[in-house]
């Protein structure tokens, strides 16, 4: 139990923190993508993520749950050491969160200025989370290259997210809005994928182990897929992209399943790269891991509670299938 | 002015509480509020019932979102200010939150869409099962946290090695021994807001005569629910009392500024508490009654803030925080039975009441943060009572850091707040669905009330 614990729990925390990027990150983008789109399009594009994105916020909150739960003693290190970067991000996602009730709820004279402090809070939550990113990935120190590497990931995440919105708003819209989504998602995609060759090549240079870790035979021969795999999705996004007739014809799905496919194998990449750390180079997750009574104790909530959760989840996404209509309280 | 990084650290952890418990203490009310008008509307198929749903919907998404946003930053800043805490406690503290999360957050989250949107998607009992299970969730949420708060209050069911906490029984962390009492203070606090707010914006809306049949129906529920459950909450308070004094007897000197330990002791009115010199100034006080309530005798023993000098908290904000409460408490009855009296007699109410009514749509907002002023505050020096001081665990940020981020989030939360009963004052003073559909399908307009 007791190596196992751990090694859940960081599973758990994992898949929670993978689920917030695709889920969250595809509202974000919606977020991001707002100021593009005419009045009456900005009504259907929040009507595409308002019954979501309330459960979508709520995985990092279990994420990071998880981290103060079955790991306490990095909890504070890394909050500690992101303290500004997670102060500018909760201020984005509070403006944006209650940007998206008032834009309706506080007279149409407002209406313009929550549209813009939900795109604001959207861009400054998905950078910040990016810096995140780019912090931990260095190891949270704080020297020229680990904040260069921040800069460039925190770049980078709201180019991932445009995706995501893009690609969910071809599920979620038809007509005029649906056309925009193309070209957005065409205009973004060479922005991620520069951003995504960049921090691989990267993150060697700026982490010694993680270097060792890629480079060495003969994991490296294991490790083939992933790069392969992000590839083949990056081309069909970019040949699918060019062809809206394929899009519209029933294949809508596909622009925001391959960025899916990209998310996992980045996340899967990122777990090989750094476990059994919690924080790279300082602490492993069996030296962080909170006592084992405790863990067992959450342990069996989660067994319980986290399939329920997915199933209702997931029904929820069904009840809201198809296109997005005008949202309303009917 | 010397800024202590400690004391910035907790008062941007006050700001933001503060401004978070807000937000819950209306929709963990108002969810049943709304559950009781859709069952209202699906056994009656009085239409008003469900005018009245959807007035108090678009409030309750309103308010739970900033609900939920405000409650985020509180999640992170458990880290970013107090990661000793973590450190020291996360054993006890950490599954507790992790349950709140898990059995409390994702259902509310999940469901909510369903019963904001869902309408026209789902069957009406399908509907009606998503309401309930959001309200359901929002009280789940409010076990959690108050479980977790009473113990550190009142810390029960752990063992402490190398200065670290470890769970020895649940049940007993769970249920502690002032849990029970929080947690039903709270939850009637919570309903009592949310009674006051619907209330309140319904008085205002007749005032402003732009209600309709809803408007009289919400206004009954509000006044009847706070009628019932304000004396109620006096009852509760009361005895939450009685385990304060057997718990934490400095907090209990400090409310009632009570300096030596004295039998028969007396409960002073109003003064000033003044701790240099260890008395209160310009008491106004009354024989016996501070033992009376305390000890339920009026020879009762109550322990004096001079035996815990150096280890009790400032006394002049905990005294006045709880006359604060005291005092809402008192209107709240006052009001609520005064209108709930008109209401038995058949009558209308009148303007002068429905002024005072929509005066007091924030009382329970008031009551509330005085209420959590007096426990927290209270509390001090500890973060767990008597076991971790609230100066071993705060994080080393610069006061410079602390005090940009503190002046950035009371900017930020006064916005949303002003934004917030803008808003409020905008939905309210639409006229009534209601009234527009009787004009239009009736020819005639049928209003009701004192307009």
């Amino acid at each position: 139990m007791e190596q196992f614990l751990p090694i859940f729990f960081v599973a758990v925390m994992g898949l929670s923190l993978l689920l917030y990027v695709i889920l969250d990150g595809f509202d974000l983008g919606v977020g991001i993508l707002l100021p593009l789109a005419s009045d009456s399009e900005k009504d259907t594009m929040i009507a595409s993520i308002g019954p979501f994105w309330d459960a979508n916020e709520t995985w990092i909150v279990l994420g990071v749950g998880i981290l103060l739960i079955a790991f306490p003693k990095a909890h504070g290190i890394v909050l500690t050491a992101l303290y500004i970067p997670v102060t500018l991000m909760l201020f984005g996602l509070i403006l944006r969160g209650v940007a998206f009730d008032f834009r309706v709820k506080a007279g149409d004279r407002r209406k313009q200025l929550w549209n813009r402090a939900f795109f604001v809070g959207s861009l400054i939550a998905s950078t910040s989370q990016g810096w995140m990113l780019g912090a931990y990935i260095t190891g949270l120190q704080r020297n020229a290259t680990s904040h260069t590497f921040a800069a460039l990931i925190a770049f980078s995440l709201p180019a991932l997210y445009v995706m995501l919105g893009a690609g969910w708003l071809l599920i979620k819209t038809e007509g005029l809005l649906f056309d925009k989504a193309v070209r957005w998602a065409r205009f973004a995609l060479p922005v991620m994928g520069l951003a995504l060759v960049l921090v691989s090549i990267a993150t060697p240079f700026v982490s010694h182990d993680i270097a060792d870790r890629w480079f060495s035979l003969p994991s490296a021969i294991g490790l083939i897929p992933i790069p392969v795999s992000c590839f083949i999705a990056f081309l069909i996004l970019h040949f699918v992209l060019r062809k809206p007739d394929v899009l519209r014809a029933g294949y809508h799905w596909v622009v925001f399943t391959a960025i899916t496919l990209i998310c996992l194998m980045a996340a899967l990449g990122l777990a090989y790269s750094i476990y059994p750390y919690i924080i790279i180079g300082r602490m492993d997750l069996f030296e962080a891991a909170a006592a084992t009574n405790s863990l067992q104790f959450v342990f069996y909530g989660v067994v319980v509670t986290l399939p329920v959760i997915l199933l209702y989840s997931a029904f929820v996404f069904r009840v809201f299938r198809g296109k997005a209509t005008t949202l309303s309280y009917e | 002015m010397d800024l202590d990084p400690f004391v910035l650290a907790r008062i941007q952890f006050a700001a933001n509480i503060s401004f978070h418990i807000l937000f819950p203490s209306i929709t963990i009310g108002l969810a049943w509020v709304l559950l009781y008008f859709r069952l209202r509307f699906t056994l009656s198929k009085d239409q008003a019932w469900e005018y009245a749903y959807y007035f108090w919907v678009k409030i309750f998404a309103l308010t739970f979102a900033i609900g939920v946003v405000s409650g985020l930053t509180m999640s992170f800043q458990f880290g970013t200010n107090w990661p000793g805490f973590m450190e020291r406690a996360g054993n006890i503290a950490g599954p507790l939150l992790g349950y709140e999360v898990l059995t409390a957050f994702f259902l509310e989250a999940s469901f909510l869409g369903i019963m904001l949107f869902g309408k026209s998607r789902v069957s009406n009992r399908m509907h009606l099962i998503a309401t309930a299970i959001v309200a359901i969730g929002t009280s789940i949420s409010g076990f959690w946290i108050l479980a977790l708060n009473s113990w550190m209050q009142t810390p029960a069911g752990f063992i402490i090695e190398d200065g670290v906490f470890f769970a020895q029984d649940w049940t007993q962390i769970i249920f502690n021994p002032s849990f029970p009492y929080r947690f039903l203070h709270m939850m009637t606090a919570c309903f009592i807001t949310s009674a006051f707010l619907i209330a309140g914006v319904s008085a205002w809306r007749t005032r402003s005569g732009v209600d309709g049949p809803a408007t009289r129906m919400v206004l009954k529920t509000g006044v009847i629910m706070a009628a019932v459950l304000t004396p109620l909450q006096i009852v509760i308070g009361d005895l939450h009392g009685l385990n304060t004094l057997e718990h934490q007897p400095a907090k209990i000197a400090a409310m009632e500024a009570i300096w030596e330990t004295e039998r028969g002791a007396s409960f002073t009115l109003i003064g000033l508490p003044d701790e240099e010199a260890r008395k209160t100034h310009f008491a106004i006080k009354i024989p016996y009654a501070a033992s009376l309530i305390l000890t339920h005798s009026a020879e009762g023993e109550v322990k004096g803030l001079n035996e815990f000098e150096g280890a009790h908290p400032p006394v002049a904000m905990v005294f006045w925080s709880f006359r604060v409460m005291l005092g809402m408490g008192a209107l709240m009855l006052l009001v609520s039975w005064w209108a709930a009296f008109q209401f038995i007699r058949g009558r209308d109410i009148t303007r002068a009441l429905l002024l005072v009514l929509s005066a007091m749509t924030f009382a329970g907002w008031v009551a509330t943060l005085a209420g959590w002023y007096v426990t927290e505050v209270g509390r001090q020096p500890w973060i767990v009572y008597g076991l971790l001081s609230s100066a071993d665990v705060v994080a080393d940020h610069s006061s410079a850091t602390l005090t940009n981020t503190l002046l950035g989030y009371i900017g930020l939360y006064l916005f949303l707040l002003v934004s917030y009963i803008q808003a409020l004052r905008y939905l309210a003073s639409k006229p009534a669905q209601s009234l527009i559909l009787l004009h239009t399908s009736d020819g005639q307009a049928t209003t009701v009330g004192p307009n």
